[in-house]
């Protein structure tokens, strides 16, 4: 799988999508990959705070257990209620469908800290 | 081997660890003694244990008629010695018994998943309510001061640390909880509320009304039960969103306070926040039916300071022991025995209130405990039953400073008619006495 560009990564393996002042929010593929089968993931409700760095929830496998780190800060607006019934999106479409949740920018600036398609591509092919 | 690990001596072997903090001396064990000495020193130390008594306490410990058969199963060797089932494909045996214990805390108690089981009553109580937190977010609990002193005790320890505000709800004339009191105190801060059915006064509470009074606030409604043979005639808690239980009274002797085995049994919404292990049944490769260790995501091997308990164990033998009892009995054979703890409890009432001066302290329903009132110091009675050879009921008063002249008494089906007789008998003379 590629990396799209319209997305801007983070070292713990977590994208942000920015659209105007609404970011959504997802994990990697590489980061499925290294989970393996996802059972369950543990996401904030609407309307709670979260800051760029700081966990916002967890997504679990049969083997582990992983904190989801907000590549942005900013207040939740949507939640992706369909993995609750069907995690297993998380390892079949993790850029697309399988969004975890959407929060209104509080600092749009952050995103341009975040690292590009390309960037992320080597920093995992170099982990790897 | 010695040798083999380069040393000259089982000293050498200590020789990287700094002089001051080595021991200097040998220690002080007496020199080595013949096996058939020492059988000899046990078995004159066990006469000592007292015999032929009559006793009438429980207070969360409970004497059962314990089959044979419980000992048999679960000294087998398989059982006995056998680790933690962590490789499922050597523990088939271990797992089953496990699975088929949480299936009979979840019909015993109506809910619908138990784990593999925590250390005993108190402890489970503490998770239940620590899981109570966890799944509402919520720091303030509301107790029943009527919940067995020492399980309030272990939840006070845990408390102390993890920032939980515990208060206590008072009792009515009754023994249950004041129903007042907790409208008045519950409010949308409130992880749960905490009582014990039947509780330590032996009352039977309400468990409908309270999770009424727990849902309008979003708080959960957390039953413990010390008494687990009253599920053969109470109906069980299935109101209740988080039951702990001790299973002590399903095939486990007294054994002066241990071990026992704790249960946590609750609603499947609320699996991925239970405490302790998880027995689940699936299929393998081939299609065949198997037993594993589940959800192991929300240990502490995995998630470390985030996990759902400490608990890294469970109290697998003494489960067994509680399954193979159940097993036994079935439905209809605890039911029995229920009743017998039911009928000689109330036969024990009713000799004594015969007896001037002894007054029933409450007026709610009970299972097999009363609290009855006596016009003298309960030490001072219990030292001259103990003349008789009977252990005489729990004097509530260091507990409860109210409840000073105040004495639990329990009636199991192990008490002889007879030995009631006696009893009242023994307490008639000796409150007849001049004081």
């Amino acid at each position: 799988m590629s990396y799209p560009e319209s997305l801007r990564y983070t070292k713990e393996h977590e994208w942000v999508r920015a659209e105007g002042d609404i970011g959504t929010i997802g994990i990697t593929d590489h980061a499925q990959k290294e989970l393996g089968d996802i059972v369950y993931v543990d996401l904030p409700k609407v309307g709670a705070k979260i800051e760029q760095g700081k966990s916002l929830g967890s997504v679990e496998s049969v083997k582990a257990v992983s904190d989801i780190y907000s590549p942005v800060s900013g207040e939740v607006v949507e939640v992706n209620e369909t993995l609750a019934q069907a995690p297993e999106k998380l390892n079949q479409d993790p850029h697309g469908a399988a969004w975890l949740v959407k929060v209104r920018l509080s600092a749009p600036d952050e995103v341009k800290t975040l690292l590009s398609a390309a960037d992320y591509q080597t920093y995992v092919g170099a982990e790897s | 081997m010695l040798a083999e690990c380069g040393v000259a001596s089982a000293e050498d072997l200590f020789s990287h660890l700094p002089d001051d903090v080595r021991l200097k001396q040998p220690l002080a064990l007496e020199p080595g003694i013949s096996e058939y000495e020492i059988v000899d020193y046990f078995r004159s130390r066990a006469a000592e244990n007292a015999n032929g008594y009559a006793s009438f306490l429980g207070a969360g410990v409970y004497a059962h008629y314990r089959p044979v058969m419980v000992d048999t199963v679960v000294s087998r060797g398989e059982f006995l010695t056998s680790y933690t089932p962590y490789q499922a494909e050597i523990s088939q045996g271990t797992l089953q018994a496990i699975f088929e214990f949480q299936t009979l805390m979840c019909q015993l108690t109506g809910q619908e998943v138990a784990n593999a089981s925590m250390w005993d009553g108190s402890t489970a109580t503490t998770e239940a309510v620590l899981m109570a937190e966890r799944l509402t977010g919520r720091t303030r609990v509301l107790v029943a001061r009527s919940l067995h002193p020492e399980y309030r005790d272990v939840l006070k320890t845990y408390a102390k640390n993890l920032g939980l505000t515990i208060e206590d709800i008072g009792y009515t004339k009754s023994g249950r909880i004041d129903t007042a009191a907790l409208k008045a105190a519950i409010r949308d801060d409130v992880a749960a509320i905490v009582v014990q059915s039947p509780n330590f006064f032996g009352v039977i509470e309400e468990a409908s009304a309270l999770a009424e009074v727990a849902h309008s606030a979003g708080a959960l409604l957390v039953v413990s039960i010390a008494e687990g043979v009253s599920l053969g005639l109470v109906k069980p808690p299935v109101e209740a969103d988080i039951v702990a239980m001790e299973a002590q009274s399903f095939g486990l002797a007294p054994s002066y306070g241990g071990p026992f085995a704790g249960v946590v049994a609750s609603r499947e919404k609320f699996v991925r926040q239970m405490p302790g292990r998880l027995a689940g049944q699936t299929v393998d490769a081939e299609g065949k039916r198997g037993f594993v260790l589940t959800l192991a995501t929300r240990e502490q091997h995995i998630r470390r300071e985030k996990a759902t308990s400490n608990i890294c164990t469970n109290q697998a033998l003494c489960a067994l022991a509680a399954t193979v009892h159940l097993t036994l009995l079935g439905k209809e054979g605890l039911r029995e025995m229920a009743e017998q703890n039911l009928a000689k409890a109330q036969f024990a009432l009713s000799e004594l209130e015969k007896i001037p001066g002894v007054k029933r302290a409450f007026d709610g329903p009970f299972f097999n405990e009363f609290t009855v009132e006596l016009p003298r110091s309960v030490r001072m009675v219990n030292a001259d039953l103990l003349k008789e050879k009977i252990i005489g009921p729990l004097a509530l008063g260091p507990n409860y400073p109210e409840l000073s002249k105040n004495a639990l008494i329990c009636v199991t089906e192990t008490t002889p008619r007879g030995e009631i007789e006696r009893f009242a008998a023994a307490l008639k003379k000796i409150l007849a006495q001049p004081a």
